[in-house]
């Protein structure tokens, strides 16, 4: 199938299942917040966390498992960047309390004006940063 | 397992499921995504497009229903004010994504994948939320 039409599609299951938590649960379904709650746990308010994240890992892994084709994995990127991505990924989605789901994928969906700043702001640091990566610095 | 916690797996695993579909779970598609200003590569933008048209319409049916099917009420973000922290938080959560191509999505997708690149990213990115954590000294 055409890639973006698994891309339209995956996207929309994306957006059914923030529906699903939001209407069953009346939870926004932000990767990084979910997280964060299960690192900085509150009394009677982890558990569904924790499944919604092994759901999540165990359905991708299934789906990347059976298909053929549609794990490419990398696995030659520098160290050194991976930690650094990971300590401004960790860092910055709790100072600016989301990610890409929290405040792309269900803050835009409920018209928040917070989330269409900081969606704007990520768009614009992500492509500046791979700018730099790939055609300044060359590291890939 | 309550039925809280039962919805929550499901919605979960469609989500996991949206990922991986979506091609998401590959940095280096990721990166042709951001990369406008060489080698782009646009299909990603049908994932977030997909996503939050969704939302944008579905969100809408669901919060007017009052409350939520499960819960007592919609636990709901209620700031409206845009400050320093949240676009300095965002402006350096993009630059991390930038660099390597994992969101936190797909990077615990890859961890299920027992992806080598996950397992040095997902201790540091754990590392930068308890390092915020101490930071803000809560």
């Amino acid at each position: 199938m055409d890639a973006w039409i698994l891309a339209a599609t995956g996207g929309v299951l994306i957006g059914l299942a923030a529906t699903l938590l939001l209407w069953l649960n009346g939870r926004v379904a932000g990767v990084s917040g979910i997280l964060g709650g299960v690192l900085f746990p509150r009394r009677g308010d982890v558990d569904w966390r924790v499944m919604f994240l092994i759901g999540l890992i165990v359905a991708a892994a299934l789906y990347l498992q059976l298909v053929p084709g549609a794990y490419v994995p990398r696995s030659d990127f520098p160290r050194a960047a991976l930690v650094v991505a990971g300590l401004l990924v960790g860092f910055g989605t709790r100072m600016g309390n989301g990610c890409t789901s929290g405040h792309g994928v269900c803050g835009l969906g409920r018209r928040s004006g917070r989330s269409l700043a900081a969606v704007a702001t990520f768009m614009v640091t992500a492509i500046v940063t791979t700018f730099l990566m790939r055609h300044v610095w060359s590291v890939r | 397992m309550n039925r809280q916690s039962l919805a929550a797996l499901a919605a979960g695993a469609v989500f996991g499921l949206g990922l991986a579909m979506s091609g998401m779970t590959d940095p280096e598609r990721v990166l042709g995504f951001l990369d406008v200003f060489g080698a782009f590569d646009p299909a990603l933008l049908f994932v977030l497009g997909g996503a939050v048209l969704t939302t944008l319409v579905l969100f809408g049916f669901v919060l007017k229903r009052g409350r939520p099917l499960l819960a007592a009420a919609f636990q709901l973000p209620t700031r409206k004010d845009v400050d320093r922290k949240l676009l300095g938080g965002t402006a350096l959560f993009g630059a991390g994504w930038g660099i390597a191509g994992y969101c936190p999505g797909p990077a615990l997708a890859g961890l299920g994948m027992l992806s080598v690149e996950a397992l040095w990213f997902i201790p540091a990115m754990l590392v930068g939320m308890l390092a915020h954590r101490w930071m803000s000294g809560a």
